[in-house]
């Protein structure tokens, strides 16, 4: 009995004058910090978007329904909004991603060591640029120069059956169109895609390259036929998660997008994408039902790069890195 | 025995020159792609220097907005607002992550670890409109008006991940038996961490920290509904004013974090859908500021990095 009670008497003294009973208080917490954090935002979003929940029900989302965005007459239905993101993240990554794998490519596998690193920086730099300074860049310099001739160029298409859709014209002169948007993604997403298949493309065993090599294959045939089909699943991982970074990019995309909450499938018409849709009329919401409409749409962009990421991460960290 | 192979039909002298003609060609390519992505980083980069450094000047970085549409006026009440949020976001972020690494360090394979890493990652790829939406529900909405206050903790959250990674990863880098040496020693498990790891890994973890801040910096979605904007926000002011009531310190603090606030990137935002051609012409003047920072930030804290890597294996 006493001797019980000293020993618990001991190990409380031992605990507390060493401090590392609230050391570990302290630690734990703020380990749970971030797990509450992803939970807590994911509530947030669901509960204050109840009331557009309940009034539009899946119709909101639905790529069948009418579209309808009238703040005005407190109608709101997603899918202009939702199909923008889709349509710009998709040409983004159709753009981006030869450039980024051949990037990854030669910084892996061919740049000679006094190049790489030189390189390695150039690319995480466009990584580092601010969104509004794309954003700025894109407005005055980017679409007249660049996307207004893309657009025009591609107006004729607009003949074709099916696809034809995509590219109703006219190029509106100003340039801000969804493929304005669209491009500029590919520039903003590539660090992002080249970065991650880069480590991929690192992290394949040299006896992979020297097995390659040692049966008569060519640098190309090596990287063609072996590295990339065995970093296969990290590289797809890079993709997605490249994907998720276009359908969340705001700033850059608001500012070149055109915001028109018009219907219509064409590339070369202003639009909007989930992201700039909220924050373009957020802080201006005219009703409770336009707050509670945008905060649906944060659900949705929420929910969608959330699964983006956690099949990314599943890809790239347990399939190909296997690290510790 | 027959000499002639199954391949007697293939040409193998064309097979061979049309495969090393593809190598030729294909890796050609590759590093073409390098170039065009090294366009875009010099096209931004030198346009955004020179157009924006012509309007760079003294009043910028001194004076509050002018009147819309009239010349001069300056940007200080961005500067003010970004070093305030920024600051707050730091204050909280920074020891959480930290403190969030060391647990990651002493239980690297408890369901919270796992846990703690996945959420870190998920709060890395959340859209930062998302979080700025997050801001607006927990804190706006509740406390019925936009703050800096509530600026600085959203981007807090964004900075929470980004300095959470790296701390782990240098703390990582630290040979455990410095850990475990301290402990065999009867230190407790919070004085080798903080007293024998952090130290080894403090230089890694400023680095971090730095990237962190970086990154802050330039975030203008989560600012655009939680601190709003606010073209008087002058911090001398409200100390001023708080001075002559004779409040306290305290008091005063809770005036600058209590208002809509301003930051640069959301300044940019602002000023570049703008008609007046000298509000364009500062957002130019804030973008090559802006940008100078991130990149410059960002060429240190690899420059550190590289080098203690290089530091640590030799």
């Amino acid at each position: 009995m006493n001797a019980t009670q000293t020993s618990w008497r001991r190990r409380l003294t031992y605990y507390f004058k060493h401090g590392d009973v609230l050391w570990w208080a302290l630690i734990t917490l703020s380990a749970l910090v971030a797990v509450v954090l992803v939970l807590w935002i994911g509530w947030q979003v669901w509960v204050q978007s109840a009331e557009s929940r309940h009034a539009f029900g899946w119709a909101f989302v639905s790529p069948w329904a009418k579209p309808a965005w009238n703040p005005a007459l407190d109608k709101f239905q997603a899918w202009p909004a939702i199909y923008g993101s889709l349509i710009t993240a998709l040409i983004a990554l159709i753009l981006a991603v030869p450039l980024a794998l051949g990037i990854a490519v030669f910084l892996s596998e061919l740049a000679p060591p006094w190049l790489r690193g030189p390189l390695n920086y150039m690319v995480e730099m466009l990584a580092a640029i601010p969104s509004v300074v794309y954003g700025l860049w894109g407005i005055y310099v980017f679409l007249p120069l660049v996307v207004v001739p893309v657009g025009k160029a591609l107006e004729p298409l607009g003949g074709l059956p099916v696809v034809g859709e995509l590219f109703q014209g006219p190029t509106p002169a100003s340039g801000f169109t969804r493929l304005g948007a669209a491009l500029v993604l590919v520039i903003m997403i590539l660090p992002t895609i080249a970065a991650v298949s880069r480590d991929v493309l690192q992290a394949i065993p040299r006896s992979q390259r020297e097995a390659a090599m040692a049966l008569g294959a060519t640098r190309w045939e090596t990287v063609w036929k072996v590295l990339l089909p065995y970093g296969q699943s990290g590289i797809l991982g890079a993709v997605i998660l490249g994907f998720g970074r276009a359908i969340g990019e705001t700033m850059a995309v608001t500012m070149v997008i055109g915001n028109s909450a018009g219907g219509g499938y064409s590339i070369l018409k202003p639009g909007y994408t989930m992201a700039s849709i909220i924050a373009n009329e957020f802080a201006e919401a005219v009703s409770d039902l336009h707050t509670s409409a945008l905060m649906e749409i944060g659900l949705v962009l929420f929910v969608i790069t959330l699964l983006l990421n956690a099949l990314a991460r599943w890809l790239v960290v347990n399939r190909t890195i296997k690290r510790a | 025995m027959p000499t002639e192979s199954v391949y007697a039909h293939v040409n193998l002298e064309s097979n061979y020159r049309r495969r090393k003609i593809l190598n030729a060609v294909m890796l050609s390519l590759t590093g073409l792609t390098v170039l065009v992505a090294v366009v875009p980083l010099v096209w931004i980069t030198v346009y955004v220097v020179i157009k924006g450094g012509k309007y760079i000047n003294w009043a910028l970085f001194a004076r509050l907005p002018a009147p819309m549409g009239a010349p001069g006026g300056g940007v200080l009440h961005a500067i003010e607002g970004t070093a305030v949020m920024v600051t707050l976001a730091s204050v909280i972020a920074i020891p959480l992550a930290l403190l969030g690494a060391f647990y990651l360090l002493a239980r690297p394979n408890t369901s919270l670890a796992h846990g703690l890493r996945f959420s870190t990652d998920m709060l890395a790829g959340t859209p930062s409109i998302v979080i700025g939406l997050f801001g607006y529900a927990v804190i706006v909405v509740v406390q019925k008006h936009f703050s800096a206050f509530a600026g600085g903790i959203v981007l807090a959250i964004i900075m929470l991940p980004v300095v959470l990674r790296s701390a782990e990863e240098m703390l990582k880098l630290v040979p455990a038996e410095m850990r475990e040496g301290a402990l065999a020693l009867g230190s407790p498990e919070w004085h080798a961490a903080l007293k024998v790891v952090l130290p080894a890994a403090m230089e890694g973890i400023v680095t971090g920290v730095m990237l962190g801040i970086a990154r802050a910096v330039g975030e203008t979605a989560p600012l655009l509904f939680t601190a709003l904007g606010n073209d008087n926000y002058e911090i001398g002011k409200i100390v001023r004013s708080g001075i002559r009531h004779h409040q306290s310190v305290g008091k005063i603090l809770g005036q600058i974090f209590a208002q809509p606030a301003d930051a640069l990137p959301l300044t940019l935002w602002k000023y570049a859908q703008q008609p007046y051609q000298e509000r364009v012409q500062q957002a130019w003047a804030v973008a090559f500021v802006l940008m100078l920072f991130a990149l410059g930030i960002n060429i240190l804290a690899r420059a550190r990095l590289a080098y203690r890597r290089r530091k640590l294996y030799g």
